[in-house]
C-alpha cells in the first residue's frame, strides 16, 4: 500500500500544513511555469558572463594550442587536470544520491535527486570539456576511441588507463543522463497536462507521451532499480579509473595503491559539499523548505563529515606509507608536500578537508544554514587543492634536480577555471527555470508516510506510545520549517 | 445507448482507489487500467498485471556487452594488430576489465531502457494518450471501459462508495487529442 505507517522515531522528510497531492504539483512548478524572479534573473547575467569568459579562454586555447597555460616541461599537467578530476568528482554525488541511496531504501533522496543528479550531469560535461582542451589538438579527439582508421589499421593502446578513462567518462555521462531523464518523463508530463499552447506541444514532445498507467509505472520502477544498481559500480568505477591515471604511473606521490578507495571517498565528500552548497540556497530562493528539510541537510552534513574523516585518514596514510615503503624518492615527496614550496596549499587542502568538516560533530553546527553553506564551499576549496597539490607538487620536483621548477597559471588557466563554474551554473539555472527541481512523483510518495502532517495526524489518534511522541517531538526542534504551533499541534486530541 | 466510451473514477487518495479496484472487482466489472501521478505500491499484483521481464533484457544486454566489451579487446590487441609494449603480453586479462565493465554497464542501461520506451510505445514527440488530465497532478484514476461493463449505474455507485471525488462518461478515449 502507498500509506504504510512509518515509525513515528523517524523523522519527518515533508513538514508544512494541509499539504495535498495538488499543493505539491503547485510548490514544485512555481518556478516552472512562472517567469522567473530578479535573483533568477542576476545569477544568470552572472553566470553568463562566467560561461562567455569559459569560451574566451577554451576559444583562445584552442587557437593558440596549451602554450596558452602555465605548463612547463617539468610541470606537464596542473590546472587542467585539477579541474578536471575536482569536476568528476563533484559529480559523483548526484549519483551516489540517485543510486546508492535508492539501493539503500533511503526515502531522503526523493527530494533532493534530481536537482543533484542535474549536478552530475552539468559537473560531467564541464569536467568533459577539459580532457579534450588538454588534448592539445581537439579536432583529433576522436583518436582516443578505438575507429578503424587510415594507419593500416591501428588501435588505441587499451593498457593505458586514459583509454579506459574515456570509456568509464563517456558511459557514466550517458547512463546518467538517461537515469535523470527516465526519472524526469512523469515530471515532463505533469507540466504537459497543465500547460497551454506551445508550451504544452514542447513539454509533450519531451514527455514521449508519458500516461502513468499501471504498467508504465511498474516498468518504470523495475528500469530505476536496475538503473540504480548497475550506476553503484559504475560510479565507483569512475573515479577508481581517475585515480589509476596517476596510480599506473611511476611518479613518486602517485604510484601508490591506496588511490581508488581514497580517490572515490574524496569524490563524495566534494559533491555533496557542492550539492549542499547549490540547495542550501535553492530551497530559500524557489520556497522549497517544506520538501528539502533541516532532516536532509543534517544528513548530508553528516555524509560529508564521514567521508572528510575517510579522506583525512587516507592523507595520513600516503604520509606514513611514504615513510615506511623507505623508497627515498616517495619519502622526499612528502616532505616536500608537506614543508617544500607548495606547503601552503598542502596545508590549505588539510585544514579544509581534514579540520573542518570535524566541526560537524556538534549538532548546532551541522543543523544551522548559514555554517553549512560556509563550510561546504571550503570543502570544494580544499578539495580543488587536493588534486592541486597531488598533481603539481609531484611534479615539479623532478629526478632531476635540474629539471625542477614551479608552475605558475596564465590568464588563461583561471579563465577556464572560473569560466566552467560560469557554464555550470548557466545550465544549472536553465534546469530550474524549465525542468521541476524535485522529483514532483517521487515526493508525492512521501505525503502519506514520511510527512509531518500524516505523523501528527497519527499521532492526535493516540497511535503511538507517550516516550516515542517525545521523542518525535524533540527532534522536531531543529526544523527551520517547523513552528512552535506545528510542535504543539502533536498535543492536540 | 449511450455513446460513453470509458467510465472514469476519480479518486483524491490512493487507498481509496485501492478500495475502489476491490469494490469494482467484487461485483465482476473488469478494469481497464489506472492512471496515477506517482507509482503505486501492490496495485500490479491486485489488478493481476505480470511481473516485468524487464530484467530478464536487461541481463541479455548486459551479456551483450560483456561480449562485445570483450570482443573487441581481443580483436584489437590481441588478433589484428598485435603491438609489443615493454615485452609484456598481448593478451593482459586484467587490463581488459575496466573496458568490458563500462562496455557491459552502458549496454545494459541502453538497451534496458530502449525495451522500455519500445514496449511502453515512449518517445520524443508521441501524442500523449491521456484519459484525464489531472492523472500527472493530484488525481489517482481508474477507468472502466463502458462497452464491456453495461451497468454504469452500479459501477458509477460502486465508484462513489468507494471514495470517488467524480465520475466520468468520456465518450472519447483520450483527451489530449482535444
Amino acid at each position: 500500500m502507498s500509506s504504510h505507517n512509518e515509525s513515528i522515531l523517524r523523522e519527518p522528510l515533508m513538514t508544512g500544513k494541509d499539504i495535498t497531492y495538488a499543493q505539491i504539483t503547485d510548490d514544485i512548478l512555481l518556478p516552472v511555469e512562472n517567469k522567473p524572479n530578479k535573483a533568477w534573473w542576476i545569477g544568470f547575467i552572472v553566470a553568463c558572463v562566467g560561461a562567455s569568459l569559459w569560451v574566451i579562454s577554451v576559444g583562445y586555447t584552442f587557437w593558440t594550442g596549451i602554450g596558452a597555460w602555465g605548463l612547463n616541461k617539468t610541470v606537464g599537467w596542473a590546472w587542467d587536470i585539477t579541474d578536471f578530476v575536482w569536476w568528476v568528482g563533484i559529480g559523483h554525488a548526484g549519483t551516489l544520491i540517485s543510486a546508492v541511496l535508492l539501493l539503500f531504501r533511503q526515502n531522503w533522496r526523493n527530494s533532493i535527486n534530481r536537482s543533484a543528479e542535474a549536478m552530475t550531469i552539468f559537473a560531467v560535461i564541464c569536467a568533459a570539456t577539459y580532457v579534450v582542451a588538454h588534448m592539445g589538438r581537439p579536432w583529433l579527439a576522436y583518436w582516443i576511441f578505438p575507429l578503424p582508421n587510415q594507419f593500416g589499421s591501428l588501435w588505441v593502446n587499451f593498457n593505458s588507463p586514459l583509454v579506459w578513462d574515456a570509456f568509464a567518462i563517456s558511459t557514466y555521462f550517458t547512463v546518467s543522463l538517461v537515469f535523470w531523464y527516465c526519472g524526469l518523463l512523469p515530471d515532463i508530463a505533469s507540466v504537459r497536462d497543465r500547460a497551454t499552447g506551445l508550451r504544452r506541444r514542447i513539454y509533450s514532445i519531451f514527455s514521449f507521451g508519458w500516461n502513468g498507467s499501471v504498467k508504465t509505472w511498474q516498468r518504470f520502477e523495475i528500469v530505476s532499480l536496475i538503473l540504480a544498481g548497475i550506476s553503484t559500480p559504475l560510479v565507483l568505477s569512475v573515479h577508481t579509473i581517475v585515480s589509476m591515471d596517476f596510480a599506473t604511473s611511476v611518479i613518486p606521490g602517485w604510484h601508490t595503491t591506496i588511490f581508488p578507495p581514497y580517490f572515490v571517498a574524496g569524490a563524495i565528500f566534494s559533491g555533496f559539499a557542492m550539492v549542499q552548497t547549490l540547495l542550501l540556497i535553492l530551497r530559500k530562493v524557489l520556497n522549497f523548505e517544506h520538501y528539502i528539510t533541516m532532516f536532509h541537510i543534517e544528513s548530508m552534513n553528516k555524509i560529508i563529515m564521514t567521508t572528510g574523516s575517510i579522506v583525512g585518514v587516507a592523507y595520513l596514510t600516503e604520509l606514513f606509507i611514504a615513510w615506511y615503503s623507505g623508497s627515498e624518492y616517495e619519502m622526499y615527496a612528502f616532505a616536500n608536500r608537506v614543508a617544500g614550496p607548495y606547503a601552503w596549499a598542502y596545508w590549505a587542502m588539510m585544514t579544509c578537508n581534514v579540520i573542518s568538516p570535524q566541526l560537524f560533530w556538534f549538532k548546532k553546527i551541522r543543523t544551522s544554514i548559514p555554517i553549512s553553506w560556509v563550510l561546504s564551499i571550503i570543502v570544494n576549496i580544499g578539495m580543488w587543492f587536493e588534486r592541486f597539490v597531488i598533481i603539481v607538487t609531484s611534479l615539479h620536483r623532478d629526478y632531476l634536480p635540474s629539471s625542477w621548477a614551479m608552475f605558475y597559471p596564465t590568464w588563461t588557466d583561471v579563465g577556464i577555471f572560473v569560466g566552467s563554474i560560469g557554464l555550470f551554473f548557466v545550465l544549472f539555472l536553465l534546469f530550474l527555470r524549465f525542468l521541476p527541481g524535485i522529483a514532483i512523483a517521487e515526493v508525492k510518495l512521501l505525503l502519506k508516510s514520511s510527512s509531518l502532517q500524516h505523523k501528527t495526524k497519527l499521532v492526535q489518534e493516540g497511535a503511538f506510545p507517550e516516550d516515542q511522541v517525545e521523542f518525535f517531538k524533540g527532534s522536531l526542534e531543529k526544523y527551520d520549517s517547523v513552528s512552535q504551533e506545528d510542535i504543539n499541534a502533536l498535543r492536540k486530541k | 445507448m449511450s455513446n460513453t466510451k470509458y467510465i472514469l473514477g476519480s479518486f483524491a487518495d490512493p487507498d481509496d482507489l485501492m478500495h475502489g479496484i476491490e469494490k469494482l472487482q467484487a461485483n465482476n466489472i473488469s478494469i481497464y487500467d489506472c492512471f496515477t501521478p506517482m507509482p503505486i505500491h501492490g496495485i500490479e499484483a491486485k489488478l493481476g498485471v505480470k511481473p516485468s521481464r524487464l530484467p530478464i533484457a536487461a541481463f541479455c544486454f548486459g551479456a551483450l556487452g560483456t561480449t562485445l566489451g570483450f570482443s573487441l579487446l581481443y580483436y584489437t590487441m590481441a588478433y589484428d594488430w598485435p603491438m609489443n609494449i615493454g615485452g609484456k603480453p598481448s593478451l593482459p586479462l586484467p587490463n581488459f576489465v575496466p573496458v568490458t565493465f563500462e562496455v557491459t554497464i552502458l549496454l545494459c542501461a541502453l538497451g534496458m531502457v530502449a525495451t522500455f520506451f519500445f514496449r511502453n510505445h515512449l518517445f520524443p514527440g508521441r501524442a500523449p494518450r491521456v484519459m484525464d488530465l489531472r492523472a500527472t497532478d493530484d488525481r489517482f484514476i481508474l477507468a472502466v471501459d463502458a462497452r464491456e461493463n453495461t451497468d454504469h449505474a452500479l459501477v458509477d455507485s460502486l465508484l462513489k462508495e468507494a471514495g470517488a471525488v467524480e465520475v466520468k462518461y468520456n465518450e472519447r478515449k483520450y483527451v489530449s487529442y482535444e
